[in-house]
């Protein structure tokens, strides 16, 4: 297969803006286990434009990291992708082989895991692991390595000074300021982060997501940000994508989704949240716990908990219908005319 | 939806009274370096507050600000390095038998952070709360002790108790394990729960759960809770008081609403304004400030966070300010607050 | 306000997974020798050690300290294996000298874990002056070298019955363990569960012995397994050498008296070889059971043998190819 790259090393030459960056069509994805089969992801589809911020949110165990794993071809056995495709820039990654893959990483799609502590290694200098990327992506002239690491660094606000230094002399809004620059080294199209935030403080928080999205307008990659906080990407992302027991609850854009929460799961998300200025008030958040995924329910999967639920939500599993630009997967908004394929 | 309720806070203890718990000028510091060094980090400096009966009082601040050492302290598992703490007019140093521990730590449980390491994994968990109820309430049988299990275990939400208690830990969520905490502590049939941040692991949709529950206990069984967190929108939802905490030492401290609705000292002014809130507008604050809370080694005088802060003056970068009443019941460690000027830092 | 819980009660660690509920214990460990051929193998040796030492009188019916005059016999259908210097049956001995051995490597498996056990976990959980006391003594013992210690010690009691060498042999393995056990109970230390039994009133007997112990109980088995196979082969070496009761049946004297007596320089291979393969063998029994446990706790360490690579290698070409979706390009 011939290598589709851009002549620039750096993919700074505007990439083709038809289409979508991405498209995910039927993704599901499986663990096979002994006690039997887990369907952690369920016929997943969605689209990503270029350059744009898309937050996937969900409770713990509704699948969102393994989608994104699933997304980025990271995936290792008990769990594998049982079916759809991941098509990026009109290529479907899930047919392609390893050595196809490694050309697409890191130049177009590179990943930001939930915990640069985990992520980072901690027995060699930051500069050392860029320079291993780089590498890895065929740059091989020392100047080349060090003038980039250089712009990297400075892109995310951190002293160059750092390229010497571990990453446990770092703080950890340091420290995952340079898995962000390591993720920017070839200037992706896309970036999949997976919780960037989640083990720093609320300052630290709002600073980085405040970079991200200066970053994102700068250099126009879009970004994929799985998170369990809604509140977080609120002000950040274009489109917000709700997942509940592995498929998608809700999709659309992030502003209508706030002020018109349509699906019943996300309306008892945004109830479950204690407004730091508005009235104080009692929640009380959605009884119950999500299904094992193991043994789905039939119908849909959100009915056991639902507070609108109707005797066809049990038995029938519901599709997606379009209301006001937004995609909900609710039997409440059946109607002939928004009907969605 | 109801409206919440705020409890009176201690202004309301006539003089004489005693409080609950009373903590004066505690300070804990840790040696760090080798055995030769004589460097120590100040973890906890020169802290005082109170905590009356029927109150939750949240301690909020960063990582590193000291919050969780002085629970910690609280716990009898440091010792203060100076200062003292008062439980019942009783000085914690004066707790030295066995029987006067087991007491304390009957009547000060803590409740710890991670749902997946707290619970002892190969026992059922029935277990914590069986031991703790043997070691606390020896009067009771045991068929007293399991239905006094079955109870705490409903009062937290645990339904039906008597049929969880029966479970392993890897069977249940992180939010009910949490739960389970509070029942341990519950069942010894505490004054004060020391709760190091309680929800910070679990969901924010499953958050809820455990504040009401900590709600509960305070307005039907009567207990004090000290609430640590980072999280300012939590301690507003189920705190009567606040304390901010920055670098060790207070910042801040109040009725919560008070201090939420007027922040005098300039680090609860960016707490507050970092704060991700969905139903408000962004905050176009400070995107600058990068947010690290410094670790406190060997500190000269001086405000800690003038390096951070906007409106810093002279005297901040020479003395220590002191913890100064601004209106009643609400006051900051602020020299430019203390001084009578209207602080909008951030 | 009550939240009622749903059935199905749901674990959280990994996402998208939940556990099915564990079947009971005995269950599990025998479906886990059945599939895992290590222990297979190893379970089939020591059962049938055991039987040996259990019953020898119905596998060898001569007696083997009889003293005959077919002295230096071949192997014949009188003698199965031939027989020694003094005329006894060699067969004979060898099964019945199983017992022997086994309760040497079973008795010190034992005792060696326990002291380890008692005196590591101690340490670790104590901290402060008592571990370093106790890290003291047991860095000592760990630094003299055993071979020649377990001589000198044993030169001392000539004659020494199986109790002696029990002890000796305890005495010296014991440390190697306890540096072990140390380890994992200091990292098991600060686990939030510990500290909140400890701020919960517990003693620290209570919660080295209750709360501690069992959460290293694959650690504990290993090193029993472990101290048993040392045991074997340090206890039948020294029998071998010349120390302890010569007049004692077990596999180690056996092979004494054929070295003595220059058993395979005139041909006696027989004599000389089965002790030896033997103690091998239940060496072996020990080592197979222990790699298995390994492996049944820590599913890392699984071999990946030929049927399971293809396997693999059969799904992820299928997951690549698209075997199950028209859109496949």
């Amino acid at each position: 297969m011939a290598h589709a790259l851009a002549d620039d090393q750096y993919g700074l030459d505007s990439p083709s803006r038809l289409g979508p960056v991405l498209e995910i069509r039927d993704l599901s994805v499986e663990y096979v286990l002994e006690g039997g089969i887990v369907g952690a992801v369920d016929n997943v589809s969605f689209d990503v434009a270029p350059g744009e911020f898309l937050a996937i949110v969900g409770e713990s165990g509704c699948g969102k990291s393994t989608l994104l794993f699933g997304i980025a071809q990271l995936l290792n056995p008990p769990a594998e992708i049982s079916g759809g495709s991941v098509t990026f820039k009109g290529r479907n990654l899930v047919q392609l082989t390893e050595h196809d893959l490694a050309a697409v990483r890191w130049k177009d799609m590179s990943v930001v895991m939930q915990s640069a502590m985990n992520a980072l290694n901690p027995v060699t200098s930051v500069g050392a692991q860029f320079r291993d990327a780089m590498r890895a992506h065929g740059v091989t002239s020392k100047e080349e390595i060090h003038r980039r690491s250089v712009e990297v660094l400075k892109m995310v606000g951190i002293d160059p000074v750092h390229l010497k230094s571990y990453p446990h002399q770092l703080s950890g809004g340091m420290r995952q300021r340079s898995m962000i620059a390591m993720a920017m080294l070839f200037t992706p199209e896309l970036i999949i982060m997976d919780e960037p935030t989640s083990a720093l403080d609320v300052v630290a928080q709002r600073s980085l997501m405040a970079q991200i999205k200066d970053l994102q307008r700068e250099y126009d990659f879009a970004v994929i940000f799985v998170t369990h906080d809604m509140s977080l990407v609120r002000h950040f992302s274009d489109r917000l994508m709700v997942m509940y027991a592995g498929q998608v609850s809700e999709v659309g854009p992030t502003q209508q989704l706030f002020e018109q929460p349509h699906h019943p799961y996300t309306v008892g998300l945004m109830d479950a949240f204690p407004s730091i200025r508005g009235p104080r008030v009692q929640l009380t958040g959605i009884p119950g716990s999500p299904p094992d995924l193991a043994r789905p329910p039939a119908g849909c999967r959100f009915a056991p908990r639902c507070p609108k639920v109707m005797s066809r939500c049990e038995t029938d599993p519901p599709p997606d219908y379009q209301v006001e630009g937004t995609s909900v997967r609710c039997f409440l908004y059946d109607a002939p005319e928004v009907l969605s394929d | 939806m109801t409206e919440l309720q705020t409890q009176p806070g201690p202004q309301d203890v006539s003089p004489g009274q005693e409080p609950l718990l009373r903590v004066d000028r505690m300070s804990r510091h840790f040696k760090i370096g080798n055995a030769l060094s004589r460097s120590a980090l100040h973890a906890v400096d020169d802290m005082s507050f109170t905590i009356g009966e029927r109150e939750i009082v949240a301690i909020a601040g960063e990582s590193g600000s000291g919050k969780s050492t002085v629970a910690r302290v609280l716990a009898k598992i440091y010792k203060p390095t100076s200062g003292e703490a008062y439980f019942q007019g009783k000085p914690l140093s004066a707790i030295r038998s066995r029987r006067e521990k087991l007491r304390y730590s009957g009547l000060v449980p803590m409740v710890f952070q991670d749902p997946f390491s707290s619970i002892h994994p190969v026992f059922r968990v029935s277990h914590g709360v069986m031991r703790a109820l043997k070691l606390h309430r020896p009067e009771l049988t045991s068929e007293q002790r399991f239905t006094e299990a079955v109870r705490v275990f409903d009062a937290v939400g645990l339904n039906p108790g008597a049929e969880v208690l029966q479970r392993y830990p890897h069977e249940l969520s992180g939010g009910q394990r949490q739960r389970v905490g509070f029942a341990q502590a519950l069942a010894m049939r505490p004054k004060l729960i020391l709760a190091d941040e309680p929800v910070s692991m679990l969901d924010v949709s499953i958050r809820i759960g455990l504040l009401n529950v900590m709600a509960r206990l305070r307005d039907e069984e009567g207990v004090s809770i000290l609430y640590i967190t980072h999280d300012l929108a939590s301690a507003r939802y189920v705190a009567d008081r606040l304390i901010v905490m920055y670098a060790g030492q207070i910042a801040e401290a109040g009725p919560i609403e008070d201090v939420l609705a007027s922040p005098k000292h300039p680090y609860t002014q960016l707490l507050l304004s970092a704060v991700p809130d969905p139903k408000a507008e962004l905050n176009v604050g400070a995107e600058t400030d990068r947010g690290e809370p410094p670790r406190v080694i060997d500190p000269v005088p001086g405000c800690r966070f003038r390096f951070r802060c906007p409106v810093a003056i002279a005297d901040c970068h020479t003395q220590d300010p002191q913890l100064l009443q601004l209106s009643p019941g609400h006051s900051a460690a602020c020299f430019v607050a203390q001084s009578g000027a209207e602080v909008k830092a951030f | 306000m009550a939240i009622p819980i749903t059935t199905t009660g749901l674990p959280q660690p990994a996402e998208g997974i939940s556990g099915t509920r564990r079947r009971s214990t005995p269950h599990r460990i025998t479906k886990a020798i059945r599939t895992n051929r290590k222990a297979t193998i190893g379970v089939f040796l020591m059962a049938v050690f055991i039987f040996v030492a259990l019953f020898p009188g119905l596998l060898a019916h001569q007696d083997p300290n009889a003293i005959t005059n077919h002295v230096f016999a071949h192997p014949s259908a009188a003698h199965w294996l031939g027989t020694d210097n003094l005329g006894r049956d060699v067969y004979a001995q060898v099964i019945d000298g199983t017992r022997n051995v086994l309760i040497l490597a079973l008795a010190v498996g034992l005792l060696t874990t326990v002291v380890a056990m008692l005196i590591g976990v101690a340490a670790a959980y104590l901290g402060g002056v008592w571990d370093s006391v106790l890290n003291f003594v047991t860095d000592v013992l760990l630094v003299i070298p055993i071979f020649p210690l377990l001589i000198i010690i044993a030169a001392y009691l000539p004659n020494a019955g199986n109790n002696v060498l029990i002890l000796v042999l305890a005495f010296t393995g014991w440390s190697y363990t306890a540096r072990q056990l140390r380890s994992q109970a200091q990292s098991l230390r600060n686990r939030d569960y510990l500290l909140a039994a400890r701020v919960r009133g517990e003693r620290p007997r209570y919660i080295i012995v209750v709360e501690i112990l069992p959460v290293m109980t694959s650690l504990l088995l290993a090193s029993f397994l472990n101290n048993a196979l040392y045991a074997v082969l340090a206890g039948s070496g020294l029998q071998f050498i010349g120390i302890g009761n010569g007049n004692n049946v077990s596999w180690g004297t056996t092979l004494y008296w054929a070295q003595q007596n220059n058993a395979l320089g005139s041909g006696l291979y027989v004599w000389a070889i089965v002790p030896g393969a033997c103690i091998a063998l239940m060496g072996a029994a020990f080592a197979f059971i222990n790699y298995a446990f390994d492996e049944i706790g820590n599913p890392a360490l699984r071999p990946l043998t030929a049927a399971k690579a293809r396997k693999a290698a059969q799904s992820s070409t299928k997951r690549r190819l698209g075997s199950y979706g028209a859109r496949a390009r």
